[in-house]
């Protein structure tokens, strides 16, 4: 059901003024997009990346062949790593985003992809929960969520999370 | 450009077969399993390629996609879906099968794992007229789907059937390009390569029934069997029939855990548990989060090796000594003698009000304790291990004394944070010298002090270093350490240890014996875990038993985590080094910590509560226990929230828990006269057994190693299953039945309450008290709990027919939100609102109206007619209930609550009672659309135009406005102002009708304002647009109705109450009338549908 959501949002952000048809399959639900013209299509980023050429907006999906593996490899991410994951997993997702956005504004680089949409979309749980503490722990993923909350016209079902941006987290327990 | 692969690896294969396929230049580098090529992943992640631009792609499915793209070729939608579709359903099923067949030999299990991805692919194939997925070209899909299903494929006998699969993967298999990779990373063996079940033994174990240690709770996210409860393919035929033997068994003449006769003291032949929480100080008050940190949970363990039959002594104490006592006694005008007295008999006070089970609760300030640190002091004395030097210390001369660590403050000499403790830097985590911060302040005078220098002890801890690291070594591998306890002592020990002050210039401490030292005590690191010691001594004479005898005896430390270098590092050391035979921890169980509300625990700001605060909360000890282990940090930070302790009271405690053993008890007591029922099991008891046996196993498994929170959750999901499987044979019912029937609800009665007595023993260690009341409920036999806890757990029958029980009663309370709204405000010093609002006010307080018998004294109204209408609603309850056994279609359930509801509101209308009660309670935003008053009976006894009547109305109206007025004002939620709006406009709809006017436009316009957030169509705007198909407004509709009605089934899933789920419906259908209507459609059609029949 989040997945429809997402897909309706990146339709309003994307601009797409005719809402498309959807449903979703599976015990996961998968979701599905039927076009008048042209076979059904499954799954959330297949629809995604058809959404994005449909709105003529290639630079999302990554201008060079190496931004767009990067964009394809983090919308994968999304699907297998952080869609589901168990509590234990988390740390861990955090960790290795955490290092790999280190030196890097978004997922595929400078430029603001698709990857970061979905990706946003799919760790808000995660992220909502998050502690200030741990939070400050992994100020590169912060500080990315951050970006594309306020980026334009991405946030549209999902409450904003607070992010501070000076650490606050001074002491131990007691 | 380099492309890193490990044999055997087969997410290798693709990347080779697609590399040669598309002719790209790139080095290929062959490496080890475990190397991180990647660096900014945390763990291995092969293949990978190295970009031009030093940026590393780590995904098989992207390093193709990149490889095609550099050579031209433009992926399409359906090579997409392909690639996505191979990473999220393929990929999982085929390495659950991999592991299935290589690592555990059950290749015949693959069928039922890889069928559903294999027909789809097969189907899919053959749907289409091309020769290859996408094309009558080979594309980049076929590659990587083939490579993905080589291993499995090349298998002939693991996989028949799906033809046009295997045309296909045989045409793509004569590709140059994927023989070659095939043979390169697999040796062209496929599954039988050796090097693959290397590589699938280095993989951590992602799937259940690999290692019970994983469990259902922790499956991967991509697991092919998706939700945690989707047990049913999990029991296989054997483990089902092999859970009705041991049921069979019953209780056998296994010795009863013995009644505890002090002192403990080790035997030979048993597992001796050692058991200590670390020692509260003792000069506040415990909170929670110390509370559950260490004594709660030292205890939950120790009940539970008490019940397993181990040798367990539980001990702990105050720690007493120190300058914090000093200050204390300062301040209250005591001796530091008599503020101990004081609060350690707080602090024992609240433990045994926590039902805390110590052996022994004592204090280090005793004889033993000096006794015991001074022989420990000269044997590291003798031995050398401890050095001389003159330390420079702050003193202040305002207060006249030396400043201990935590009464000094200043700027970080490292990172410059300007509230550094004297001791450690709370921002970078470095370890200060007190002398070495800048600007120091005396915390309690705030003056600056002065440095002098005196000569102090100091603990070689290098000399120790490698007799300590080898130990570790030793203690950590074998024994149960949690991660954080591991990981900080790694990081102790390699920063380097270094010498250790022991001595302190105080006189509230064990006296220092060396005469050189005569006017020190010993500082309270070294000082106190030796309380462990002497408070064993304090116990029995015979403590040495214990603590010099790591033979025998298995030592579990608990804790909160800032406390695991003392434990792990400088108390080790000095045990070490004193060169005794001493006991040392075998198992560090440290817990992160617990927040209050999203702050931290404060005194000093009122904010949390204290462990002496938790009585006068009224709510039972067994249920804070239940709350505080429920959220126990195990492995993360958690935090205590009111909300939700009492939606998890009421959730789980009350409707899942209590609900399911209250349930067995009374079937036993009210069908067969408190005798439990002969059984005979079918299929499905079986199953339940299974089910349920599966679950205690796990239990022992976690509990074993001190995963106590996850312990919990297989109590709860066994009342999970219990509920379900009364609710879908209905016993009650079958009772009433023929004598098939009867023995049925017989059956499952029987096995019910014997699962509500496992319960009750598994519940002992949690929730004491509860656990006894069920027991003597059931009048459970003394031996239950030794032999269901034996070995790996054996779910026996231990109430056998003929049993017969005790007297029944419900064991849980319901916690209102308003108690807890203002417990909340009592302890929440100047809180923030809470982001996370569990939606406590959607529980309804009781199923209101349901209880026929509350309703016979009617009013007068129409006594004939309420009994009809009584008759009526249970006839229509007991309808909706089968529905949801059988799991009925949601419309339809939907439509026969949505008629319940109608009923109930006309029985309380017949019984002359406001029906309103009924309606905010039950469905409260759902109104009042869907429920117009449509009983002319109903209609007409409101349509009296009663002026007496009306002027009370009248006065209603008002005062119900101005509780609006006043929560709008107040900014209240939502929710809370839509349903007291909805509550105004039936008032004045009353009104209407007193009044004798049509209640109509009353009505519609009612309908607009009255309709809170989340029931669209509330603004005028959205209502314009409505007739002209606004494409915009749809599009939120349709979602909100393909979210209601998940939110439907998920609460039907979850088994909430049925005027919860009604309310829910109505909200559905309410929204799917409107979608009909922003559709441009007439809803009638849905309304009937949603009404009518």
């Amino acid at each position: 059901m989040m997945a429809l959501r997402e897909l309706s949002s990146l339709e309003k952000s994307l601009g797409l003024k005719n809402p498309n048809k959807y449903c979703t399959q599976g015990d996961k639900k998968v979701p599905v997009l039927h076009s008048n013209n042209g076979p059904s299509l499954v799954g959330l980023v297949t629809i995604a990346t058809h959404l994005v050429q449909e709105a003529k907006r290639p630079e999302l999906l990554g201008g060079s062949a190496e931004h767009k593996a990067l964009v394809q490899q983090w919308l994968e991410y999304r699907l297998t790593k952080v869609d589901g994951c168990h509590k234990d997993d988390i740390k861990t997702i955090l960790k290795d985003l955490n290092s790999y956005l280190e030196d890097k504004v978004y997922l595929a680089g400078n430029q603001f992809t698709l990857a970061d949409t979905l990706m946003y979309y799919g760790i808000h749980h995660i992220i909502v929960d998050l502690a200030i503490q741990e939070k400050e722990k992994h100020m590169n993923v912060t500080r990315w969520f951050d970006h594309v909350q306020h980026y334009t016209g991405v946030r549209h079902h999902l409450p904003p999370v607070v992010v501070l941006r000076n650490r606050v987290y001074t002491s131990g327990h007691h | 450009m380099k492309l890193f692969v490990s044999d055997g690896n087969p997410h290798c294969v693709k990347v080779l077969a697609v590399l040669e396929f598309t002719g790209v230049k790139c080095d290929v580098k062959h490496v080890n399993h475990e190397e991180r090529v990647v660096p900014y992943l945390s763990r291995p992640a092969l293949p990978a390629l190295l970009l031009p631009s030093g940026t590393h792609l780590f995904s098989p499915n992207s390093i193709c996609q990149y490889l095609i793209e550099l050579n031209g070729q433009e992926s399409s939608d359906i090579v997409n879906q392909w690639l996505e579709w191979e990473a999220t359903e393929l990929q999982p099923a085929v390495m659950h099968a991999l592991h299935m067949v290589v690592l555990q030999g059950k290749g015949a299990e693959t069928p039922r794992v890889l069928q559903g991805p294999l027909s789809y692919l097969d189907q899919s194939l053959s749907q289409r007229t091309t020769l290859f997925l996408t094309a009558e070209m080979v594309s980049v899909a076929d590659v990587v789907l083939w490579a993905a299903l080589y291993p499995i494929l090349s298998d002939s006998s693991l996989v028949s059937g799906n033809q046009t699969l295997q045309l296909w993967f045989e045409r793509v298999g004569m590709l140059a390009a994927c023989v070659s990779a095939a043979q390169t990373v697999l040796q062209g063996k496929g599954l039988k390569a050796e090097s693959l079940k290397t590589y699938l033994q280095r993989q951590p174990t992602t799937h259940h029934g690999q290692g019970q240690v994983q469990g259902r709770g922790t499956q991967p996210c991509n697991s092919p069997e998706g939700d945690d409860d989707d047990d049913d393919c999990v029991l296989s035929e054997e483990e089902i029939q092999s859970a009705a033997v041991t049921w069979g068994k019953g209780l056998t003449d296994l010795p009863m855990v013995p009644e505890r006769q002090h002192p403990i003291l080790p035997q030979e032949g048993k597992r001796n548990v050692l058991v200590t929480s670390a020692l509260p100080y003792v000069n506040n008050v415990p909170h929670l989060g110390n509370i559950i940190g260490c004594v709660l949970s030292a205890d939950v363990f120790a009940r539970y090796g008490r019940l397993r039959g181990w040798n367990v002594l539980y001990v702990c104490g105050t720690d007493e000594y120190g300058t914090a006592t000093e200050n204390k006694a300062r301040e209250e005008g005591l001796t530091a003698q008599q503020i101990c007295d004081k609060y350690h008999a707080v602090h024992a006070s609240i433990y045994q009000w926590f039902q805390v089970d110590f052996d022994f609760f004592g204090r280090t300030t005793t004889k033993k304790q000096t006794e015991i640190a001074q022989n420990i002091f000269w044997r590291l004395h003798e031995r050398g291990f401890l050095l001389e030097d003159i330390v420079e210390q702050l003193r202040c001369e305002a207060c006249q004394r030396f400043l201990a660590d935590r009464f000094v403050e200043g700027t970080c000499p490292f990172c410059s944070y300007p509230e550094a403790r004297g001791d450690q830097c709370d921002k970078c985590g470095k370890l200060i010298n007190a002398v070495e911060l800048r600007e120091p302040t005396c915390k309690v005078c705030s003056q600056t002090p002065v440095v002098q220098s005196s000569k102090h002890l100091f603990l070689d801890l290098p000399k120790l270093e490698a007799e300590l690291e080898q130990w570790l070594e030793r203690s950590t591998g074998s024994g149960d350490w949690t991660a954080n306890a591991k990981q900080i002592t790694r990081s102790w020990v390699r920063d380097g240890l270094k010498p250790r002050c022991i001595t302190r210039d105080l006189k509230w401490g064990t006296p220092v014996p060396h005469p050189d030292f005569s006017d020190k005590v010993f500082y309270v690191w070294f000082d106190a875990p030796i309380g462990y010691l002497s408070i064993t001594a304090n116990y029995t004479d015979q403590w040495e038993k214990w603590w010099k005898n790591p033979q025998q005896v298995e030592l579990y430390n608990f804790m909160a985590k800032d406390n695991v270098p003392f434990h792990s590092v400088v108390f080790p050391c000095s045990l070490l080094g004193a060169q005794d035979n001493y006991t040392l921890v075998n198992h560090l169980v440290a817990t992160e910590y617990l927040n209050y509300e999203d702050t931290k625990f404060s005194k000093s700001r009122g904010v949390g509560v204290f462990g002496d605060m938790a009585k006068d909360t009224g709510i039972p000890s067994d249920v804070w226990r239940f709350y505080l282990l429920y959220l126990r940090p195990e492995g993360q930070d958690s935090a205590f929230s009111w909300v939700d302790m009492a939606t998890k009271n009421n959730s789980e405690l009350l409707n899942n828990l209590g609900n399911f053993i209250n349930r067995a008890g009374m079937f036993v007591s009210k069908f067969f006269e408190s005798c439990v029922p002969a059984m005979a099991l079918q299929q499905e008891d079986k199953r339940l057994l299974a089910q349920v046996g599966w679950e205690l196993k796990q239990y022992i498994n976690l509990m074993d190693r001190v995963k106590i929170r996850d312990a919990l959750k297989c109590i709860l999901n066994i009342s999970r299953h219990g509920n379900q499987y009364i609710q879908v044979n209905e016993p009650w019912k079958k009772i009433k039945g023929d004598e098939t029937d009867r023995q049925r609800s017989g059956t499952v009665t029987g096995v019910s309450v014997n699962v509500a007595c496992l319960l009750s023993v598994m519940l002992q260690p949690y929730m004491p008290t509860v656990s006894h009341t069920i027991r003597q409920q059931l009048n459970a036999p003394p031996s239950v709990t030794g032999t269901l806890l034996q070995g790996t757990g054996n779910f026996v029958c231990s109430l056998p027919a003929g049993h017969h029980i005790g007297t029944v009663s419900p064991l849980f309370q319901k916690l209102e939100s308003e108690q807890i709204e203002s417990l909340k405000k009592r302890f929440g010093g100047q809180q923030p609102k809470t982001t996370a609002q569990p939606d406590v006010n959607a529980q309804p307080a009781t199923t209101p109206a349901s209880d026929p018998a509350a309703q016979t004294a009617v009013n007068g109204a129409d006594a004939e007619r309420a009994r009809e209408l009584t008759l009526a609603v249970a006839e229509q309850a007991e309808k909706v209930r089968t529905l949801k056994g059988q799991k009925a279609e949601k419309t339809v359930i939907g439509a026969e609550v949505t008629k319940l509801l109608e009923l109930k509101k006309q029985l309380s209308l017949a019984e002359g009672k406001d029906p309103e009660p009924v309606l905010t309670k039950g469905k409260k935003n759902a109104q009042p659309a869907t429920t117009p008053a449509s009983d002319p009976a109903a209609q007409t006894a409101v349509n009296g135009a009663d002026a007496e009547r009306a002027r009370e109305l009248t006065l209603a109206v008002a005062e119900q406005a101005e509780k609006v007025r006043t929560l709008k004002g107040q900014k209240a939620e939502k929710t809370v102002i839509g349903a007291e709006v909805t509550k105004l406009l039936e008032l004045k709809k009353q009104l209407s009708l007193a009044e004798g006017k049509d209640p109509e436009p009353v009505l519609t316009k009612g309908k607009k304002n009255a309709q809170p957030a989340t029931t669209p169509a509330s603004d005028p705007a959205a209502q314009t647009a409505v007739n002209g198909a606004d494409a915009e407004r749809a599009r939120e509709l349709t979602l909100a109705v393909a979210e209601q009605g998940e939110k439907v089934r998920t609460l039907k899933g979850q088994k909430a109450e049925k005027t919860v789920i009604g309310a829910e419906v109505t909200k559905l259908l309410e929204l799917k009338k409107q979608l009909s209507l922003a559709e441009g459609k007439n809803p009638e059609p849905v309304l009937t549908k949603g009404k009518k029949k």
